[in-house]
């Protein structure tokens, strides 16, 4: 063989790699626009969750630090000031006219005032706050404990989620207001808890008061701030985009545990 | 003479590589390339690397993929490393996109899987292949150890450590093996090969679990090990690149020593073996 065919064919075959590179990753474009494509991908939330549900024991608990690796300043992410005239002028007069309503599949529907979530059975930890963008920060909680407040107005036996309604709006015109849910197994857990501290102090507008929901065992998304309305249901395919929270709406798993 | 010359061309041809170690191979392939581009995109969510629990301990990140803008408006790619600043634009930090506009993103679009900026996607991508990955790796060991794949081809022998340093010297002269040592794998090549198989691809696996928030709390403490979950991060990340390495290496081996004999042994399975002639 000639050095020239030999050149020849070394060029044919790296153009023919840099060609098939470029159409897999063109491909790879036009399968992530494909429902069905999207749908097969989708395996792999679902595998994740069943099987760290089958290895995680229900109350197994996130790990807890200690004041020194408290993060300094706690990072804002998402709303930090909601576009809500309704909720500014609560928070103006430091959200005393704030009730947090309780419904849907339970016995006793309500409103509770901060007082009244303040009484309940409390909990205090310090953990790991972990973003779906891949950052960390710690900071120390104090809060509701949602298994009490859930214990107080009684689940219906069809009750499986617990939907959290929230006071900021994610459009730019005061629409699509920030909602999640969560599973009973995850509502009764000893961690998640409605908190109204941060560090020591009254939760700030920013990261979310005057409640907001702690949920140790899974990425921050799904840690509802402004916390307003809860709504317990049996599904929530009826919910805005229907799969069970902002992101989850816009592609974001709905089991958040990795 | 020139009869030996010409058995010595053609050679012999032995079966090498068995089906399903064939099959596992090029899976792995495939699942690798997309694991590295989605992660990457994943990676660009937040483009800067940390050691220890957080991100905001008020230590600066000692790796960023970022950007800044000078007086006249013009965005240049800043690439932080341990704090020093290379400009990296049209790569890292700032780059193109596939319709030619510049952007700020950490890794290029043609790089990442989805090209475009989109995490949710980038995690179906990525959660989903990397259960193809565990899946393939458990099949690889089993059939290995069933079929003494790894105690026949890849353990090293007693012999083979003794052999580290002149191994070392052919790699370097670029000899390669021929007759009978060609039926074998090297010592070097034993060795890279175990270290993937039962080093690097564990740990970016587990290093995989240990950015979990819901497996961190399978034993509070675990991911402590490794310096926290910032470090594991990073970790994963490096891991990630040592794979990159390694494929680097390997493809360059199959070039050097007869491309098309190594990749047809791994498609079809059998690889030619020059008889050993001596040099006179």
């Amino acid at each position: 063989m000639s050095e020239k065919s030999r050149l020849t064919r070394r060029n044919f075959l790296t153009r023919l790699f840099v060609a098939a590179s470029a159409t897999a990753l063109g491909g790879c474009q036009k399968l992530s626009e494909s429902p069905w494509f999207v749908k097969i991908l989708g395996f792999g939330e679902k595998a994740t969750r069943r099987v760290q549900r089958l290895v995680l024991p229900r109350k197994a608990v996130a790990q807890e630090f200690t004041e020194a690796e408290l993060s300094p300043q706690f990072r804002s992410n998402g709303t930090f000031m909601p576009r809500n005239p309704a909720y500014l002028a609560m928070a103006e007069g430091g959200f005393a006219g704030y009730r947090l309503e309780v419904g849907g599949l339970v016995e006793h529907p309500g409103t509770f005032s901060l007082a009244d979530i303040r009484a309940l059975p409390s909990r205090e930890q310090i953990t790991r706050h972990d973003c779906v963008e891949g950052w960390s920060a710690i900071g120390k909680w104090k809060g509701a404990r949602l298994s009490a407040l859930l214990e107080a107005v009684q689940l219906k036996p069809t009750a499986r989620y617990v939907v959290f309604h929230c006071a900021d709006p994610m459009g730019e015109d005061g629409s699509s207001p920030y909602y999640e849910s969560i599973d009973l197994e995850d509502a009764f857990h000893p961690q998640t808890i409605l908190a109204y501290e941060l560090n020591g102090e009254t939760l700030p507008v920013k990261n979310g008061a005057p409640l907001r929901l702690r949920l140790e065992r899974q990425l921050g998304y799904k840690m509802a701030k402004y916390v307003m309305r809860l709504e317990v249901v049996e599904d929530f395919s009826h919910i805005a985009g229907g799969k069970g929270g902002y992101w989850e709406d816009r592609g974001y798993e709905w089991y958040a545990g990795i | 003479m020139a009869r030996t010359k010409r058995t010595a061309a053609k050679g012999t041809r032995y079966y090498r590589h068995t089906l399903p170690v064939r099959l596992m191979h090029w899976i792995n392939v495939i699942v690798l390339v997309i694991l590295l581009m989605s992660g990457l995109n994943i990676f660009n969510a937040h483009s800067a690397l940390y050691w220890g629990e957080q991100s905001y301990r008020g230590v600066p990140p000692f790796l960023v993929l970022g950007s800044k803008v000078d007086e006249e408006g013009e965005v240049s790619g800043i690439t932080r490393i341990f704090g020093h600043d290379f400009d990296t634009t049209g790569f890292l930090g700032v780059s193109r996109d596939a319709e030619g506009d510049m952007g700020e993103r950490g890794f290029p679009s043609w790089l990442t899987i989805p090209a475009t900026r989109w995490l949710a996607m980038a995690r179906r991508w990525h959660f989903f292949f990397a259960w193809l990955l565990v899946l393939n790796g458990v099949c690889f060991v089993g059939y290995s150890l069933a079929s003494r794949h790894l105690h026949r081809d890849i353990l090293p022998t007693r012999k083979d450590l003794h052999s580290i340093g002149a191994s070392v010297v052919d790699h370097l002269r670029f000899r390669r093996p021929k007759g009978e040592a060609a039926r074998h794998y090297n010592v070097l090549q034993k060795l890279a090969y175990l270290s993937v198989v039962f080093l690097l691809l564990p740990l970016v696996i587990l290093m995989g679990f240990g950015m979990s928030p819901a497996l961190d709390a399978l034993v509070p403490g675990w991911v402590g090990i490794f310096g926290g979950r910032q470090s594991v991060r990073t970790i994963h990340f490096i891991v990630a690149w040592a794979l990159v390495l390694f494929t680097i290496i390997h493809v360059f081996q199959v070039i050097v020593n007869g491309f098309w004999n190594n990749l047809r042994s791994m498609i079809t399975g059998y690889f030619r073996v020059e008889p050993e002639v001596d040099d006179e």
